[in-house]
């Protein structure tokens, strides 16, 4: 199984479909919704974690891209700053899936952006504002 | 216990380049395989670090004159203010000193995201940070007002004066009542959700040389990437804690008072630091060299996490109230696991000080004293041990 988490941008007359609905009906897949908003111009924000057959996803998400979804994998949208990332491993203590973990044997913290769920706990907890999160579209900032 | 060797002949020893020097966590192995005596023979320095917040820290600096004179009362450094009670152009600038138009904790949690030790940052990261003054103005200093952008080169003088650094041990954190707290040792979940500890275990400073044997005034440390020296003890030293048969605390107990030239230093081991609801503070890097003068420095700096020890203090209720209850007694060891025991119930660690960082500048003073750039110098007078 393929499992991915996605930042998905829906612009305003999108954001009226029910493509989530079509998605799991045209191509099996397991969704779980981590996040979701309407923006004050009714664009929509979605965070999805999909699970399904490796072909049936990536299908998946061209099909959300036909109808004008902009899809980014949420991995790319998080990021830490190593230069000021000094780890301390606080950030271990809030992250609710050891996207942000400690290597035990030297304990360095690790952080695995492909387990992140975009909570964006660990942003307000760093005490060097290292993590950043950038989910905000400048599509959308624009609309 | 009989020394078998001197400051003099481990500082001959680097200088001829064949000095035997190892870190912290490299003398536990050593010890173990070779015994103590062996160890003490063969290791002439034992070096140590540490990397966490440490509140009890600032600049002391001075900003150079004007035409005319002042005598600056008031002074700020990006909007931080700064202590000027002090002679003409000296102030101190304290590293949890939050910026004047910070909203703190109104809006609460607050960010606290400028703050003193910022600017002690931003200094070492060579960034011009706007200095006001104001003076009420005397005969012999006439000037009311001073305005400037100054950088750490501009600085005549800029001295990391540090009154409490280093503590050796420290509470690990937990939150006993049903509301998350925000507290300098991190956010504390309810109901004993997470727990948060700050110490550098086994290769921290203090705890290699638990009962003041060879730190002392005068000693020579790595401080934030340069050269610092212990001026004191720190303040809230105190010697007088329950002890392991080892003779390292159990609670915190010692502390340091710790002075250096900011210019030496680098932002790699002093960074700013906001922790939300609680403030600004400032961490800083430090490494101790401990001179095996003896067997009983041997076994001392051999301890490891399963023998070091701290208490489960409740900071969502008692630590504010100062009531004086152990939740639990748990070692380092079980501390970097990740996961405790208090009150029957598995509770999720994490750290507040970085091991990696603390390990980096243990091995980088040992690579200093190698090299014959760093000696080991005796402490004019030892730190009180409570006897």
């Amino acid at each position: 199984m393929y499992t991915r988490i996605y930042v998905l941008r829906f612009l305003k007359d999108t954001s009226e479909q029910p493509v989530i609905y079509h998605l799991v009906k045209k191509f099996d897949i397991e969704f779980n919704i981590l996040k979701a908003d309407i923006l004050p111009h009714r664009e929509g924000m979605m965070i999805l974690k999909l699970r399904g057959t490796k072909e049936n996803v990536l299908n998946g998400v061209k099909y959300l891209e036909t109808y004008g979804v902009e899809v980014k994998r949420l991995a790319t949208a998080i990021s830490r700053d190593e230069d000021k990332c000094y780890q301390c491993g606080a950030c271990t203590g809030v992250c609710p899936v050891q996207a942000l973990s400690i290597r035990r044997k030297d304990m360095a913290v690790l952080f695995d952006p492909e387990k992140c769920t975009g909570c964006g706990q660990c942003v307000t907890i760093c005490p060097v504002r290292a993590m950043q999160v950038s989910l905000e579209p400048e599509v959308l900032a624009e609309a | 216990m009989k020394d078998i060797k001197t400051y003099d002949e481990i500082n001959a020893r680097i200088e001829a380049g064949n000095a035997v020097i190892v870190t912290a966590e490299e003398m536990i192995g050593i010890v173990k395989e070779k015994g103590a005596s062996q160890a003490a023979q063969e290791v002439d320095v034992v070096t140590t670090g540490t990397f966490s917040p440490m509140c009890s820290s600032g600049l002391l600096f001075n900003f150079g004159q004007m035409t005319p004179t002042i005598k600056a009362s008031k002074v700020w450094l990006n909007k931080v203010p700064c202590y000027a009670g002090l002679a003409a152009v000296d102030a101190y600038i304290g590293a949890t000193e939050p910026s004047e138009d910070d909203p703190l904790n109104k809006v609460y949690p607050g960010t606290f995201s400028y703050g003193g030790g910022h600017v002690i940052e931003d200094l070492l990261l060579g960034k011009k940070v706007f200095l006001e003054a104001k003076a009420y103005g005397t005969d012999c200093y006439a000037g009311r007002k001073m305005k400037k952008y100054v950088t750490l080169d501009d600085l005549p003088h800029a001295l990391l004066c540090n009154p409490r650094n280093c503590y050796q041990n420290y509470n690990c954190a937990v939150n006993m009542t049903d509301k998350t707290v925000y507290t300098y040792m991190g956010m504390l979940k309810p109901d004993c959700g997470n727990a948060y500890y700050c110490s550098a275990g086994e290769l921290s400073p203090l705890f290699n040389d638990p009962c003041y044997k060879t730190i002392g005034i005068g000693t020579r440390i790595f401080l934030g990437g340069g050269i610092g020296y212990v001026t004191w003890h720190g303040t809230q030293h105190n010697p007088n804690v329950e002890r392991t048969p080892g003779g390292a605390p159990k609670t915190p107990a010692g502390t340091l008072m710790v002075q250096g030239d900011l210019k030496q230093m680098s932002a790699d081991y002093i960074k700013a630091v906001s922790i939300p609801g609680y403030g600004n503070s400032l961490a800083v890097g430090m490494g101790i060299p401990i001179p095996i003068l003896n067997e009983e420095m041997a076994m001392y700096t051999a301890v490891s996490n399963k023998d070091l020890f701290t208490q489960v203090i409740d900071y969502g209720h008692d630590y504010t109230n100062r009531i004086a209850r152990s939740y639990g007694e748990v070692s380092y060891e079980q501390l970097q696991s990740g996961t405790i025991t208090v009150n029957g119930k598995d509770v999720p660690t994490a750290p507040l000080s970085s091991i990696y960082m603390a390990r980096k500048i243990a091995e980088e003073l040992k690579a200093k004293i190698q090299k014959a750039e760093f000696f080991l110098s005796r402490p004019a007078q030892l730190l009180p041990d409570g006897r």
